[in-house]
């Protein structure tokens, strides 16, 4: 081993422990912002230290809102964030196992063809045909509801990929001992395929969750329905909705609720996530 | 391209598992995509039906070039591609290195630097753009006591370096787990040849390390392409809003005011086919390193 | 129990490759067959082909009196054993062993017993509570075998289960398949291209190149006569010389019997070149000695015949005291040479 010396390490620590301060001030200033009442605000520099209005300010975001700054309570916000941060995961992962278990182990007219048209989804972010498909979303109705929240972006070229590449690996005769011992294809996925892809879903699911929960352009197109708001759209409105300076206490309240949930899938499944980050996006 | 060696015969099965994400593409992206590429090359009617539709080729993509405020979100974009890129993925490597140098406290620090990938770009715009407030922020404070007078909401500069923070910040951690597997992967034997081969610390990181992380870098780079340029627009819309002056407009967030706010349909659809283009090709060089990665 | 009837089977892949080329055989109800050659002789798509893991592009395959080209491998009643053994990992070494039954929908009492039959028969029986990935190498093999086993099928077909195993486990579960074949008198296709398992394991074996047959025999007949060049030179080990019939004479070497027509190599095993001469017919050729590479009970001589420097292999018992460099005197017992043509490739006596 190539040693390390003692400067050298002390070194490493400091500009690390430099950096990781870095990474991690801006969000500890929201959550100390989120202590304070709204006078601190007025004037002079945001606060370093916690406040004492912790409390009263998570009840008033959670449960009542600012309706003059044009945001319902952030409750129901969050509520509908889970459910199509969830929609979003979960359907991505159904459509796309099932479509690569077919693209890899079934050998039919035009599979090529299909393999492209779902690569192309890849190439084509939301972002980059907004108003075409904003118009087809509107043209089927499904403006302000979950289904409009959800569907459209449950298209996964990505997991595609990714499970197809992982079914490459499974070993050939996995398959050919399960045709032997009398299982056809869909006993096959149920009973091999699917429990031997148990990590590798896991891992696809924290980032999904995350990809869903953290949308905001598209949520921001289809809902005009406050009872559909997301939570991260939400908070666009609180910051430029009202007409002076934003409240923010108010503000960085509701900024912790909405980074909480995919900050807590990332910390309680950090192998996972690295996993399905590094291992599998590549 | 390759299958298993022996297939399942069925002859509806494939199709119907097929089903569910072809007719999502096809309804949600194919269609869509194909409408932007029709109405890129038409001038669109009246809203009361009186003037029709009309073709008019290539104009809408002839006008764009030629509008100043096109050009400059081209500019904008560029600049702020390139630094998000830039700042974040040096801050990653430095991290990541440090890391690497770790043995048992490296899982601690890798816990601290991970999560801000969980953060949603236009949050991370709004915790920057908080801290940067000309009124009570602390960075402003702090740059007032050496002289320089912040304002992100009159000075171009000060907002495209806010944005660039910003989306830099929230990219580190992708970066960062990146580099570190990449490290990781180098075998050690090689490290411990170049310093039987008398090369310092520095010189080893310069000419064994770096040139081994270059698949890496490049595969990173276009990543972080690709992700100022379409993944950022929830930074700019939940902060500078485009602002001041144009300064901070690029093409995505265009895109979006030209056809929901201002509504000129054409236009925004020659400018989504132009950022099709630019998607594909890099999508397109991404795909041959995704191939090349999996051929070895 | 059944006997395997295959008829003018070939295989051709899309592309145009060409796996098997007509290939007949009759394999008889208990027989155990060994298909042997070097890989991409067709031997394994054979196998795969009789298992229904491949599709049969022309010819006729019965096992028992059915014509199962067209069944689903779960449909044709042989079980199989896989070169990575591919056991469910997931699952334990019981259900692993039970699954095959279960799709048949077999009541569980009768899966239970047959399970616990075959795990006793094989002494995995206090593993049947483990995953796979706790179990060793050899022990993984015995779960792939007991999968076999607890189907109770018409045929065994075996993919080259030992090549992943050690060699000293592989000689070990050698003789463990044999005597289990021997037990349960299960008609068995065996494929690897391992020359030795070959012979030691096979009732008859089948020696494949190009996709097509090369012979069929015995061990001992196919050792004792090879039918072409390729099997002489793929059968044993060292491989058997082969020396121009011309140089042997012109070495003033005497075929008492005149060879038999078209002979133009002779074909010596290694271990029937001798230093001293033998009694009875005999010829002698000389050479310079390269290498004496002892290998514990025998030795390996590598030696460059006179005037030719052609390189033949003697293997001879014990160290001889001989230096590298010096010249050999090697006698062959007429009998035991083995005629061949070089034009054809065949034996010509």
């Amino acid at each position: 081993m190539v040693e390390n010396n003692r400067w050298g390490n002390f070194f490493a620590h400091l500009v690390l422990i430099i950096g990781v301060a870095l990474v991690v001030f801006p969000v500890y200033v929201a959550v100390i912002a989120s202590t304070h009442p709204s006078g601190t605000f007025l004037r002079g520099v945001m606060p370093l230290l916690p406040g004492p209005n912790a409390l009263e300010n998570y009840r008033t975001v959670i449960f009542e809102g600012r309706s003059r700054a044009g945001t319902p309570p952030i409750g129901g916000m969050l509520w509908n964030s889970f459910i199509m941060a969830m929609a979003i995961t979960i359907g991505k992962l159904s459509i796309s196992i099932i479509s690569a278990f077919a693209i890899v182990y079934f050998r039919f007219p035009f599979r090529i063809f299909f393999f492209w048209v779902i690569f192309l989804t890849l190439m084509l972010p939301v972002e980059v045909r907004i108003v075409p498909t904003f118009q087809v979303v509107a043209n089927l109705g499904m403006l302000n509801s979950f289904a409009g929240l959800s569907i459209p972006l449950i298209a996964s070229a990505t997991a595609t990929f990714l499970f197809r590449q992982f079914f490459m690996t499974v070993p050939e005769e996995l398959m050919e001992a399960a045709r032997v011992d009398g299982a056809g294809p869909m006993k096959f996925f149920k009973d091999i395929l699917l429990p031997l892809s148990i990590t590798n879903i896991a891992a696809l699911f924290v980032i999904m969750f995350i990809y869903g929960w953290n949308q905001y352009l598209w949520p921001l197109l289809i809902t005009t329905d406050p009872e559909y708001y997301t939570i991260v759209m939400g908070i666009q409105r609180m910051v430029t909705g009202g007409d002076s300076e934003p409240l923010w206490h108010l503000v960085m309240a509701t900024v912790t609720l909405a980074a909480l949930p995919p900050i807590l899938v990332i910390l309680f499944m950090q192998r996972l996530f690295v996993k399905g980050l590094t291992e599998t996006e590549k | 391209m390759q299958t298993k060696r022996s297939t399942f015969s069925n002859k509806w099965l494939p199709y119907a598992l097929l089903a569910p994400q072809v007719i999502i593409t096809l309804i949600f992206f194919v269609w869509p995509a194909s409408q932007a590429l029709i109405q890129s090359v038409y001038r669109q009617g009246d809203a009361f039906g009186i003037r029709p539709p009309t073709f008019v080729g290539f104009r809408n993509f002839m006008l764009l070039f030629e509008d100043a405020l096109y050009l400059n979100s081209l500019k904008v974009t560029l600049i702020f591609s390139v630094g998000t890129t830039l700042l974040s993925m040096s801050v990653a490597l430095l991290f990541a290195v440090m890391v690497n140098r770790m043995i048992r406290s490296r899982d601690s620090y890798t816990t601290f630097l991970v999560w801000p990938y969980a953060i949603a770009p236009a949050i991370a715009g709004v915790l920057w753009w908080f801290i940067f407030n000309p009124n009570i922020g602390i960075l402003p404070y702090v740059l007032q006591g050496v002289g320089y007078n912040w304002n992100h909401r009159s000075s171009s500069n000060d907002a495209m370096i806010l944005i660039i923070i910003a989306a830099a910040w929230k990219q580190i951690s992708y970066n960062f787990l990146f580099f570190l597997a990449g490290l990781q992967s180098i075998p050690h034997s090689l490290i411990e040849a170049a310093a039987i081969d008398g090369a310092s610390r520095m010189k080893r990181f310069w000419t064994i390390v770096f040139p081994l992380l270059s698949p890496i870098t490049f595969f990173l780079m276009v990543v972080n392409i690709v992700y100022a340029m379409f993944d950022t627009f929830g930074v700019i819309h939940a902060t500078t809003e485009g602002g001041p002056a144009q300064a901070t407009n690029i093409l995505v967030y265009k895109v979006f005011r030209d056809g929901f706010v201002n509504l000129n349909i054409g236009s925004s659809a020659a400018q989504s086919v132009i950022l099709m283009g630019i998607v594909i090709v890099l999508t397109v060089v991404q795909f041959r390193y995704i191939e090349r990665r999996v051929n070895y | 129990m059944a006997s395997i009837h295959i008829d003018n089977l070939h295989k051709v892949y899309a592309g145009g490759v060409q796996a098997v080329t007509g290939i007949s055989l009759d394999v008889q109800d208990g027989e155990m067959i060994v298909l042997v050659g070097p890989s991409g002789c067709g031997k394994s798509t054979l196998l795969r082909m009789v298992a229904g893991l491949e599709t049969i592009s022309s010819g006729t395959l019965k096992i028992g009196d059915r014509v199962v080209n067209n069944l689903e491998p779960a449909d044709r009643d042989i079980a199989m054993v896989f070169q990575n053994y591919a056991l469910y990992p997931h699952m334990t070494v019981y259900n692993n062993l039970a699954y095959g039954l279960k799709n048949r929908k077999m009541p569980k009492a009768e899966i239970d017993r047959r399970v616990q039959e075959a795990a006793t028969m094989l002494e995995i029986a206090p593993f049947l509570d483990r995953k796979p990935r706790n179990l060793s190498g050899g022990q993984r093999q015995r779960v792939a075998m007991g999968r076999a086993l607890v189907r109770e099928p018409a045929a065994f077909l075996f993919d080259e289960p030992l090549s992943n195993l050690d060699a000293k486990l592989r000689v070990q579960m050698r003789v463990e398949i044999k005597q289990l074949q021997r037990r349960l008198r299960t008609t068995s296709l065996y494929v690897t291209h391992d020359q030795l398992e070959a012979l030691t394991l096979a009732d008859r074996l089948v020696v494949l190149n190009g996709g097509m047959i090369e012979q069929v025999g015995t061990p001992m007949e196919v050792y004792n006569k090879p039918a072409s060049l390729f099997v002489a030179g793929f059968i044993g080990s060292p491989a058997m010389n082969m020396i121009s019939a011309d140089y042997l004479r012109e070495k003033g070497a005497v075929f008492p019997k005149s060879l038999p027509e078209g002979t133009d190599l002779i074909g010596i095993r290694p271990d029937e070149l001798t230093l001293v001469p033998p009694t009875g017919d005999q010829l002698a050729v000389s050479g310079k000695l390269m290498l004496l590479e002892p290998a514990g009970a025998e030795s390996h001589l590598y030696i460059h015949l006179e005037g030719s420097d052609q390189p033949v292999v003697m293997r001879v018992s014990g160290v001889p005291d001989m230096q590298d460099g010096q010249t050999v005197q090697m006698h062959a017992k007429v009998d035991a040479l083995h005629p061949f043509s070089k034009a054809t490739g065949r034996r010509t006596g």
